[in-house]
């Protein structure tokens, strides 16, 4: 509950958690509200205009209506990446760490290999093979992703492993699960979260990546088929700027969005920066080495003799 | 020593797995794969040379294991198949062809991307507090978000086409022959120069903002402020003590970068058209040459973990504590 | 120097090597926490002082504070730190850079995490050496060399990394580094705390003996009272920012005068006999961000009245070289002591 009210403090957060909020409504609500982006409607590449706010694409579609659709689909498959990955990367590391030992070498072995493979060319073999759409998509990613997950929580749990409660817990007798569960992971959660933005954003932008090579189902509607479309021929650019250029801001505007929100997570979980400030605003900007040299700030109650040395 | 060792078998058993993972995949897919190549191939090669492209997929009429041990075998006579995009090349004279440009394009701007993060990192560091440590971060991490082949696509638009500064394909000038003379030279850079923007501009981030948290906790070591209580100068308490081991952390990462770049770097290639390896794999994709594909797989893998090595190698050569 | 002055320093002898008088130490935060008030204390030339107190007690955060090595969030806010008729809180950084390590020398707090992991040892001892002297590599390494025989390591060690040597041995070598440029004062953060019993005697006998042959002062910071009997020839004791007392250690062994001095004292148990009870002090020490009124010791006091609920006790000085802030201190015969047995001596 602290925790939820800490975000709400942060101004970044709100601004994060407004920013999601609007996309939230526009994928749950746009479809409804835009024209039917399949659609062929006009002449192909038309620019933004009143009628057409992106302008049409190189088929005559409509291009506002092609990047509000293909937000559910996109925002939908990279946040259910984000959560599996998670979860499975979460419940990895903290066994790993939980038992240690053996258990731990081989969990890590694992997860080391599968973080050493690159992602995007096995992504890309792997979606190639079966069958198109955007499931496949979502469990090649997750298959390529967990790893890093895995091994970040496994150190954090590491560290938590010898703490007092833990081994408290331990003595009572507790079930294993419990214990990661109940007690490690919740004093884990700016971590967690931090993993879980990065994992959703890596995912929505390898989506749009298999995507736009053609790997996903380039008959539903989405970021990365958008961006398939306009680029079909060999001839990447045109002069039609607006059939690309969203996707990207749109995924660059959801991405700082949920960092804003990860930013007010760790203010909550880490006061060392409100401490920061109040010292900053007693001595003035210290950079660098001078930092360590201890400032002397004289007392209000000197006020006549005010004086700040080195 | 001993540490090296462990990370070598470590490759070794990551090479292995990736082999597997060539070998298990195209078996995973709906439909048989032997027949698949078959359709392809037929009436283009010679029967005998079909039944040798088989024999190196794996596709005989055999139990699995067999499979797997006929694979192998034509792993280990470096048959890799044929290519179908560009037919009747072999799979590996591809490759070959495009190994250098990727190697070129990705090496370079990893190093480029790691130093200036890690000097930028670390002057953020030093400012702690700053405008420009308030600023930097968040902006980079935007910047960050941004896909690589999108920033790619805005790049080569606004400098390459509307502006016209620099090329737009290619990794060299039509005109010109591949050879060490200066024009060759000169070209190569001013083709690489915005893919490798695109890249240094997404992956520098990351950079910044480990070096910085990195130097920000070695600075507040004990050894630092002993090195201060010393009466040391301020540019040896921040090289020899602090730089030093706040770099290490950066090092490690370093190898996981590499294979992140060169995914992203994939794509970028797509988008200028650069003869790499990605856009080989485009290609392949497009023409469904699977050959082509599995081949470009453990290609790149493979460069990636020989790449970790050495970098393995090098953090054991910075760090003492490594050194058993 | 008014009269107070020249008792805490012992009078007409020669004027004292370190002189803090009236410092404070603030940690800021959301709102500042007084982690050090008031403090005044002086370190003779040749002396071993040991600074005492709880955990928390602020005597780390002092003895830093004075030295300009506490990295934020603290602050000073008052204060004056003399050191050879120079003001340490006014100095500059170069200054400051001059001073250190040539005539005051400080090892931290466990060794362990004070020396750096990727340089040898060598390293660590000769970049101070060639930082403040003209010296040539070779001069330096050699010094270098004679400074860990000194502290009882062999100087082939000094390509050693801090990782291949045991915790005592770096302790050690902090000391080394410490020695390097025969400062006028050493001063050591709780520098036996990680360490066993049988290693702690041995760098601190080692540390005593060198200072009675090099006639160096020692600032000793600890919270381990034994030790600090055995090896000092003045302690102060501090209590939640505060000092409570100052005394010459047969002073403190034959009686303390300050209530939780005399606990302190009592608790420990090599003075009692067999079969005496265990005498702690009751309560527990008080959270610095919020204090006691008054004496900050009062509610764990059995000694205390009404005055000392209200009143900060002020600091005064009882006889040269003493300091008493207490408004009912004890008298000089420790009662629950069997005066028939001398207090436990070393040698």
């Amino acid at each position: 509950m602290m925790l939820l009210r800490g975000i709400w403090d942060s101004r970044q957060a709100r601004l994060g958690l407004a920013l999601l909020a609007l996309f939230a409504a526009v994928a749950a609500l746009g479809p409804f509200l835009t024209r039917d982006p399949a659609a062929f409607l006009a002449d192909p590449l038309l620019p933004p205009s009143a009628e057409f706010w992106l302008g049409t694409t190189r088929q005559g579609q409509d291009a506002f209506a092609q990047l509000i659709v293909g937000t559910r689909s996109s925002l939908g498959i990279g946040l259910l990446v984000g959560v599996l990955v998670m979860s499975i990367g979460s419940l990895v590391g903290l066994t790993a760490a939980y038992f240690g030992g053996l258990v731990d070498d081989v969990l890590s072995l694992i997860v080391g290999v599968f973080l050493i493979l690159p992602g995007l060319p096995l992504a890309v073999l792997l979606a190639a093979f079966l069958e198109a759409g955007p499931l496949t998509i979502a469990a090649v990613l997750v298959l390529t992703g967990w790893a890093w997950n895995a091994r970040v929580v496994r150190a954090q749990a590491l560290a938590l492993r010898r703490r007092d409660y833990v081994l408290a817990a331990i003595a009572l007798g507790e079930h294993p699960l419990r214990i990661m569960l109940l007690e490690m992971l919740p004093n884990m959660t700016s971590i967690v979260f931090s993993s879980f933005i990065a994992a959703t954003m890596h995912a929505i932008g390898a989506q749009v990546g298999l995507e736009f090579l053609g790997l996903g189902d380039v008959s539903q509607v989405t970021w990365g088929t958008n961006l398939f479309w306009a680029v079909t021929n060999q001839d990447i650019l045109t002069e039609s700027w607006w059939t690309i250029l969203p996707t990207g801001l749109a995924i660059a505007l959801f991405g700082f969005a949920l960092a804003q929100v990860n930013y007010g997570v760790d203010e909550v979980t880490s006061p060392r920066l409100k401490v920061d400030r109040a010292y900053t605003a007693l001595v003035g900007q210290r950079t660098g080495l001078r930092r360590l040299l201890t400032p002397v700030v004289l007392a209000r109650s000197d006020a006549d003799r005010e004086r700040t040395s080195a | 020593m001993i540490h090296l060792l462990r990370r070598f078998a470590f490759y070794l058993l990551a090479a292995w797995v990736s082999l597997s993972l060539n070998f298990l995949i195209p078996r995973l897919a709906p439909g048989d794969p032997a027949s698949a190549l078959q359709l392809r191939f037929q009436g283009r090669l010679e029967p005998e040379a079909l039944q040798a492209m088989k024999r190196a997929f794996g596709y005989v009429d055999a139990p699995l294991p067999e499979q797997y041990l006929s694979y192998l075998g034509g792993l280990c006579r470096g048959d890799l198949g044929i290519s179908v995009s560009y037919f009747p090349a072999r799979v590996t004279e591809v490759i070959a062809d495009g190994l250098f440009w990727t190697l070129f394009l990705s090496g370079v701007s990893v190093l480029i991307s790691f130093t200036l993060g890690s000097l930028l990192g670390a002057v953020l560091a030093f400012r702690r507090g700053s405008v420009a440590d308030a600023l930097l971060p968040p902006l980079l991490t935007f910047l960050g978000a941004f896909p690589y082949f999108w920033l790619a696509m805005l790049l080569l638009y606004v400098f390459g086409f509307s502006l016209d500064w620099l090329p737009v394909r290619h990794a060299y000038s039509d005109e010109l022959e591949p050879g060490v003379s200066a024009a060759f030279v000169a070209s190569a850079l001013s083709h690489a120069f915005l893919p490798s923007l695109s890249i240094v501009l997404t992956s520098v981030g990351a950079w910044v903002l480990s070096m910085r948290n990195n130097l920000m906790a070695t600075l507040s070591e004990d050894y630092v402020l002993l090195a201060v209580a010393k009466g040391l100068s301020p540019a040896k308490v921040l090289f020899r003590y602090a730089a030093r081991s706040a770099i290490l952390p950066s090092v490690t990462g370093f190898g996981m970068a590499l294979g992140f770049v060169l995914s992203g770097s994939l794509l970028t290639e797509i988008v200028f058209s650069y003869p790499g390896q990605g856009f080989l794999l485009y290609q392949a994709v497009k023409n469904q040459d699977y050959a082509l594909m599995q081949g470009l797989f453990l290609f790149i893998t493979l460069a990636v973990l020989l790449a970790n090595w050495l970098v393995d190698v090098a953090h054991v050569l910075l760090d003492p504590r490594l050194r058993r | 120097m008014s009269d107070l002055e020249s008792r805490l320093s012992g009078g007409d002898e020669e004027s004292p090597l370190l002189s803090i008088r009236n410092l404070s130490v603030d940690y800021v935060g959301r709102s500042a926490v007084r982690a050090v008030d008031d403090l005044s204390l002086d370190i003779r030339r040749g002396e071993i002082f040991g600074l005492l107190g709880e955990s928390g007690s602020g005597k780390s955060t002092a003895i830093l504070a004075a030295l300009r090595l506490l990295p934020p969030p603290a602050v000073i806010v008052s204060g004056q730190v003399m050191f050879e008729g120079v003001d340490l809180l006014t100095l500059d950084e170069g200054a400051l850079r001059r001073l250190r390590f040539r005539r005051i020398a400080v090892v931290l707090q466990s060794a362990m995490n004070a020396l750096s992991p990727v340089l040898s040892i060598g390293e660590q001892i000769t970049d101070v050496i060639l930082a403040h002297e003209a010296a040539s590599r070779g001069d330096a390494w050699a010094r270098a060399g004679e400074l860990l025989e000194l502290v009882g390591i062999e100087a082939v060690r000094l390509r050693s990394y801090p990782h291949e040597l045991s915790g005592g041995m770096r302790q050690r070598v902090g000391l080394a580094v410490a020695l390097a440029l025969r400062p006028a004062l050493v001063v050591l953060d709780e520098p036996t705390t990680a360490l066993d019993v049988v290693v702690e005697r041995q760098i601190l006998q080692r540390l005593a003996e060198l200072s009675h042959a090099r006639g160096f002062s020692i600032l000793l910071v600890s919270h381990d009272v034994s030790s600090m009997l055995e090896f000092c020839d003045r302690l102060g004791v501090l209590y939640a920012g505060r000092v409570c007392e100052v005394a010459p250690r047969a002073d403190l062994e034959s009686g303390a005068r300050h209530p939780y001095t005399r606990g302190l004292l009592d608790s420990l148990l090599s003075r009692h006999q067999a079969g005496t009870r265990l005498v702690g002090i009751p309560g527990a020490p008080p959270d610095i961000a919020r204090p006691p009124s008054g004496c900050r010791f009062h509610p764990r006091c059995a000694f205390r009245v009404d005055l000392c609920e209200h009143t900060i006790p002020p600091l005064f000085a009882p006889a040269a070289g003493r300091a008493l802030a207490c408004h009912r201190p004890l008298q000089l015969v420790p009662p629950d002591v069997d005066a028939s047995v001398p207090p436990r001596r070393t040698p």
